[in-house]
């Protein structure tokens, strides 16, 4: 585990709302030198505290008016159908997310589609032939706010 | 509208976020100052919002994720706004997101370890207003988490 300072704390919250910004634009607002800047976000990098960059895109802008949370019950367990759930339901395009949960149910799926009608033919053709689905409770996604975490 | 040049430069973005404007160029077939244009475009009508890094909390020791599910007293009018007021307030809530469905809301916490876990479902979680009924889905992998769209 990674121990951080306020200096990398304000990094990670500046590159979390724009990881456009040069080094060099982002030290000076923080009054380092962009080397040391840069040093600092290699190191959060190599660390794997930033895992990636993420485009963020307005899915309703781009006709995806309907975002629905799946919680997905398999209807028989064991090793391989695990397996074999997750490879079929990851190669779904309309399925942004996988992850396998304890609880109520043993998936919980993100899934976009164009409207409810759209939504229907990728549950029905996609999701509930899935390998192993058993179960499944929709909830459709009205707003959604990313927090910035403790920092 | 979006034609395919935008949709086929969305794609490129989403799958390689970390592209230089030359290669991207490139990739999609088009002069950098063309692209510079489209991007401008696509920016200025609201459609990519930006470029975030994603934290991962992992690497900095959060351990523990739980979906908190939650139902909420609907007897009070103002009672969601509040509750989401009040998670704001707690620093390891990452998302909070609202449904149309049997959920009314849902909080993604993380925590360093179960003890710490324990500690704010206890002192922060079961003291937020309007509660009636949580329940929690323990996180054990992610198998899918680019949240790419199928554009």
């Amino acid at each position: 585990m990674m121990p951080l300072d306020d200096t990398d704390r304000a990094i990670l919250r500046a590159l979390a709302r724009d990881a456009t910004q040069s080094a060099g634009a982002l030290g000076r607002r923080l009054g380092l030198s962009q080397p040391a800047t840069w040093r600092r976000i290699k190191r959060l990098q190599d660390a794997g505290v930033i895992k990636a960059r993420k485009l963020d895109l307005d899915a309703d802008k781009l006709g995806f008016g309907v975002t629905v949370f799946l919680g997905v019950k398999l209807a028989t367990k064991g090793r391989v159908s695990l397996e074999d759930f997750e490879r079929a339901v990851t190669a779904i395009p309309e399925v942004q997310t996988v992850e396998h949960v304890l609880g109520l149910y043993d998936y919980r799926l993100r899934v976009v589609a164009r409207d409810i009608a759209d939504f229907e033919r990728v549950l029905r053709r996609r999701i509930m032939t899935l390998p192993g689905a058993g179960d499944v409770e929709a909830n459709v996604l009205l707003t959604e706010e990313r927090r910035p975490g403790p920092l | 509208m979006l034609d395919d040049l935008d949709r086929r430069i969305l794609r490129l973005m989403q799958a390689e976020p970390d592209l230089s404007g030359p290669d991207l160029a490139d990739r999609a077939g088009v002069t950098p100052s063309r692209l510079a244009r489209r991007l401008e475009k696509l920016r200025e009508s609201g459609v990519l919002r930006g470029v975030r890094a994603q934290i991962d909390w992992q690497a900095l020791g959060y351990a523990v994720e739980v979906s908190l599910r939650i139902t909420i007293d609907k007897s009070q009018p103002r009672a969601l706004d509040e509750l989401m007021q009040a998670a704001r307030d707690i620093p390891e809530v990452i998302e909070i997101q609202t449904f149309l469905g049997r959920v009314d809301l849902r909080l993604s916490v993380i925590a360093r370890d179960m003890a710490h876990y324990q500690q704010i479902y206890r002192d922060q979680i079961l003291t937020l207003p309007h509660l009636a009924e949580i329940e929690a889905l323990m996180h054990v992998a992610r198998i899918k988490s680019e949240e790419s769209l199928p554009l």
